[in-house]
């Protein structure tokens, strides 16, 4: 699986940060930086993540590779 | 009729982020005919932005970057395989590899590439790198990763000032040299300019600005650069960030009104033809297409923005399926971020259409703020310096044409901490190393299109 952050919507709330703090990160104050691919075991708590955002900026999907098997 | 435009052949060239989106949202229409995405990278759509930040910074690999679909676009992928014409009264895309795709409807998504270093002996030395597909960010990771001495970037707009960011972050020397007065002047104007300036040289940039890069040295590997003024730049990797090239020479036979600025497309992202006569059948998303916006005097917009790529592929996506009455405009206001140095910049609207700039809020000196930027008494842009959360106040006043400069206590019941307005000081792109990723290109589609050039 995969992760993208529409970065245009993230306004900083950093939820994510708190619910998966291997995958995302604060750079400073505000500027979000994550991991674009998520490890089985890191699903659950991203998937999390994606929900508990204010803004939901996280989409979290399968690869194009993936679907084309 | 509708039933009618569910049904049939759409082929999309591009395979990025515009070209994924328009994919999924075509399937999300009710789209169930034959769809087709062609793209020149043998690999599926991935996601640029971080490459010039998570990547740079070793956090991530150049591969990772792959984008998640919201659902599969059940589409027949054409990777590695470049697009080299377009027949428009045969409705074929023509294929580099001698096939040709027959279409009803066609997108246009090719995006932009990296501005090459214009002497390709010196562009080819070892250790000379531009930044834009996930290759380019995986040989320069590697590069940093291997500790060099100094890094020489090449112009200072967001992608050269955010690769300088990821140096200094690794430790490593840059020199970053600029054309224009300053980094991102370009895009922010001369306010904000000089904030960004001031970041960058505490950081320990060695910020050269007002110079341009005469020469690259090297005798089969990079060694350094000759400056205008005279003084060298020993390094041994060089980063050429000096914009974007707008990928539209394989449309020059197609009668479109496609040039160095793009692909002229409607509010609906229809393709103009040569004449400007708007097509039925030919749509354009993405940062090669050029389209006109009401809140900026119906100028043509050319923009390299990660939002306006996805929002503009939706539309075009909708109207590719959707007949006359219920299309829909591409309106969206423009949004962009960066961050580097610590810092989270993003914008609303487009601050290069502005006589007038203020700070509404915070400081250059607190490195926190929102600058509010007017053109005639309206506003038309905001910046935010590490306050994102007000962007939205921001674009509601730009979408209503609020006046200009905002009240006092428009925002946070404070008085505005400049005064007076003053001037925003936009200079013409011509004269930066580095180009705006907001161009407005004026009023008219590109007349002829001689102008543009085949890739040799």
């Amino acid at each position: 699986m995969r992760i993208v952050v529409d970065l245009t919507r993230c306004q900083a709330y950093a939820q994510c940060v708190f619910l998966a703090p291997e995958m995302f990160e604060l750079h400073g104050e505000e500027a979000l930086l994550y991991r674009p691919d998520v490890p089985d075991e890191q699903l659950e708590r991203v998937r999390q993540a994606a929900a508990a955002c204010p803004v939901q900026a996280i989409l979290v999907g399968e690869a194009v590779s993936a679907c084309a098997g | 009729m509708p039933g009618d435009l569910r049904e049939g052949r759409i082929v999309i060239v591009g395979a990025s982020l515009a070209g994924l989106r328009a994919a999924e949202t075509l399937r999300e229409k009710g789209f169930t005919g034959t769809l087709t995405v062609v793209g020149d990278e043998p690999r599926p759509p991935y996601d640029r932005p971080p490459l010039s930040k998570q990547v740079l910074l070793g956090k991530a690999a150049a591969n990772a970057t792959e984008l998640p679909t919201r659902w599969d676009p059940d589409a027949e992928w054409r990777l590695g395989v470049r697009a080299t014409g377009l027949d428009p009264i045969g409705k074929r895309v023509l294929l580099a590899d001698g096939e040709s795709l027959p279409f009803d409807r066609l997108l246009i998504a090719t995006g932009t590439r990296a501005r090459p270093w214009p002497n390709p002996q010196e562009a080819a030395l070892d250790g000379v790198f531009t930044l834009r597909t996930c290759d380019d960010a995986g040989r320069l990771a590697d590069r940093l990763a291997a500790g060099p001495r100094r890094v020489l970037v090449i112009g200072a707009g967001f992608t050269g000032s955010e690769i300088a960011s990821a140096c200094r972050e690794r430790g490593i020397e840059v020199t970053v040299a600029e054309r224009g007065p300053a980094p991102l002047v370009g895009a922010l104007g001369g306010t904000l300019s000089r904030l960004a300036a001031g970041m960058q040289r505490a950081h320990g940039v060695d910020l050269r600005c007002g110079v341009t890069v005469t020469a690259l040295r090297g005798n089969g590997r990079f060694t350094g650069a000759d400056l205008s003024d005279g003084s060298r730049i020993d390094a041994d990797v060089c980063v050429v960030a000096m914009g974007a090239v707008r990928n539209v020479e394989w449309l020059a036979d197609a009668g479109l009104a496609a040039g160095p600025q793009g692909v002229a497309c409607d509010a609906g992202c229809r393709a103009f033809n040569m004449y400007g006569i708007v097509t039925d059948d030919v749509f354009v998303a993405g940062d090669v297409s050029r389209f006109p916006h009401p809140l900026f005097d119906y100028q043509m917009l050319s923009l390299e923005h990660w939002g306006n790529a996805v929002a503009q592929a939706e539309v075009a996506a909708h109207n590719m399926v959707s007949p006359g009455p219920l299309r829909r405009p591409h309106l969206a206001v423009p949004v962009f971020w960066s961050s580097q140095f610590g810092f989270n910049i993003k914008s609303v609207g487009v601050p290069t259409f502005s006589d007038q700039v203020v700070i509404a809020q915070g400081s250059l000196a607190a490195r926190r703020l929102v600058a509010v930027y007017g053109y005639r008494g309206r506003i038309t842009a905001a910046v935010t310096v590490n306050m994102a959360k007000w962007l939205e106040y921001y674009q509601r006043l730009i979408e209503t044409a609020a006046p200009f400069p905002p009240g006092p206590g428009a925002a946070d019941g404070h008085p505005l901490v400049t005064e007076f307005p003053i001037p925003s000081d936009v200079p013409d792109p011509k004269g930066l190393s580095h180009g705006p990723t907001v161009a407005l290109t004026g009023h008219l589609p590109d007349r002829r299109l001689t102008v543009v050039r085949r890739a040799c």
